[in-house]
């Protein structure tokens, strides 16, 4: 059982794939956020051998969660309320991407004019595909199957 | 108000209307003479494309609309690197509609979002060209009387063709199209038209090298060009730009009511010696190309003629 006691309000984010906190530590914006942050690399698991754990101590709304849908979907997430676990997420592929992902596709729109936001959209659930909402260019989630 | 990006924008009943409409514009011009009287087109096309935006223009002009534009990107403000957004705002407080081409894909999108007049686009890049598909669909509609319940060939550079990778879209929704598709092993259709198109929609198809295999069965062949900046050197270009010709002698193995069509400019793939063939059909292509603008733009304006 994991030990929350030092969290009061937040998310603790269990099960991440070993080596890959620091990537989700990027993609949830952590770095620009204000908050208290706890990363632990290599804790061990039964389940996984080896994983990753990352603790964040804030208001639950601050955080697009949606966004570990697309980066890994067995990401257990546990919303803890007054230092306890009071639900659990289940992440879904998030229907679109905002500045998550960049279009490689050199012929794009957002190739020349950089301000632009970079939009992808979810165009196949089944075989999560991501395309460029301009371009139309498949991007693929690294998300993968159970 | 509404743009047009894909030619899958429109439904096939939106579509049944458009192209009902380009039919009665073709039977009764004079009635749309005048209906986009005091109205504006703005061709905004940052690559050369003369003949897209001369069939613009021709359309808006039927209507008695007036044009303004530019024909290439050095000569407009996106030269001194304003943004497509911005310059879309511009335009539209100069004119009522505008047909974009842009070499970029997504850049007629983007202006959608900003504009406040619609947006056509005119061609982006590799992506979409969506008034072709119209004009594809509106021959084949009023020169075979139906779309659907046919089997259409098309030839010679599946892989890089945008026009025919449409085309296979906005064929799939119609019932009983089977596609023999007709190219050089190295110019073949990409997977992604392949599986998740034509295989995942259960269509109809096989893929031929030899045109001769294909043409008996025909009740229409489409040609496209090999376009030459495809290739990366002038030997593999001049072996595959001749890999196709369709001539008087291959016509021969076609049926009476095959029709032949091509987006043109053309370059080898037709023979001239066929043009008089009346089944040859692209010059008439051209003209309902005109047709179908006129009526996109009436639509998109949403102006009624009685
Ligand atoms: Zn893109």
């Amino acid at each position: 059982m994991l030990n929350v006691g030092q969290l009061n309000e937040g998310v603790v984010l269990d099960h991440i794939e070993a080596g890959k906190s620091m990537s989700i530590y990027k993609y949830l914006k952590l770095d620009q956020m204000d908050c208290c942050v706890a990363i632990i690399k290599n804790a061990h698991s039964n389940k996984m051998g080896k994983k990753d754990i990352i603790k964040v101590e804030c208001p639950i709304d601050e955080l697009d969660l949606n966004v570990l849908g697309f980066i890994d979907h067995r990401i257990t997430v546990n919303i803890i309320q007054n230092g306890a676990i009071v639900a659990k997420k289940d992440l879904k592929l998030p229907k679109k991407l905002i500045n998550i992902i960049h279009c490689k596709n050199p012929r794009c729109i957002t190739s020349i004019e950089q301000e632009l936001d970079q939009i992808f959209f979810l165009a196949d659930e089944e075989r999560e595909t991501y395309r460029c909402m301009y371009c139309e260019e498949k991007y693929r989630s690294s998300r993968k199957k159970n | 108000m509404r743009h047009l990006m894909s030619p899958l924008d429109f439904s096939v009943e939106e579509l049944d209307r458009l192209l009902d409409l380009a039919n009665d514009i073709e039977a009764n011009p004079e009635k749309y003479a005048h209906a986009c009287s005091g109205r504006k087109l703005a061709t905004l096309f940052y690559e050369p494309s003369t003949r897209t935006r001369l069939s613009f223009e021709a359309a808006m002009l039927n209507l008695g609309g007036s044009v303004l534009g530019f024909s290439s990107a050095d000569s407009s403000s996106a030269a001194k690197g304003e943004s497509v957004s911005d310059t879309i705002r511009v335009i539209s407080c100069y004119a009522d509609i505008c047909a974009m081409r842009h070499p970029k894909e997504g850049a007629p999108l983007v202006a959608s979002t900003k504009s406040r007049i619609p947006v056509i686009n005119a061609g982006d890049g590799g992506h979409q060209h969506p008034t072709q598909t119209l004009t594809d669909l509106l021959t084949i509609r009023s020169l075979k009387g139906r779309l659907g319940k046919f089997t259409i060939g098309l030839c010679g550079d599946l892989k890089f063709g945008r026009t025919v990778h449409s085309l296979i879209q906005a064929l799939i929704r119609y019932p009983d199209v089977n596609f023999i598709l007709i190219s050089p092993e190295e110019l073949r259709i990409p997977d992604n038209i392949r599986e998740d198109v034509l295989r995942r929609n259960h269509q109809n198809f096989k893929e031929v090298v030899r045109l001769e295999d294909a043409l008996p069965d025909l009740d229409l062949l489409y040609m496209t060009r090999v376009q030459k900046e495809r290739f990366f050197n002038e030997e593999d270009y001049v072996r595959m730009k001749d890999f196709y010709i369709l001539d008087r002698e291959k016509m021969k193995l076609a049926g009476p009511d095959m029709i032949v069509l091509h987006p043109l400019p053309r370059v080898n793939e037709i023979s001239v010696d066929i043009d008089d063939d009346p089944r040859a059909a692209y010059f008439k292509q051209v003209q309902y190309g005109v047709y179908v603008r006129m009526a996109l733009i009436l639509t998109l304006l949403e102006v009624k003629v009685c």
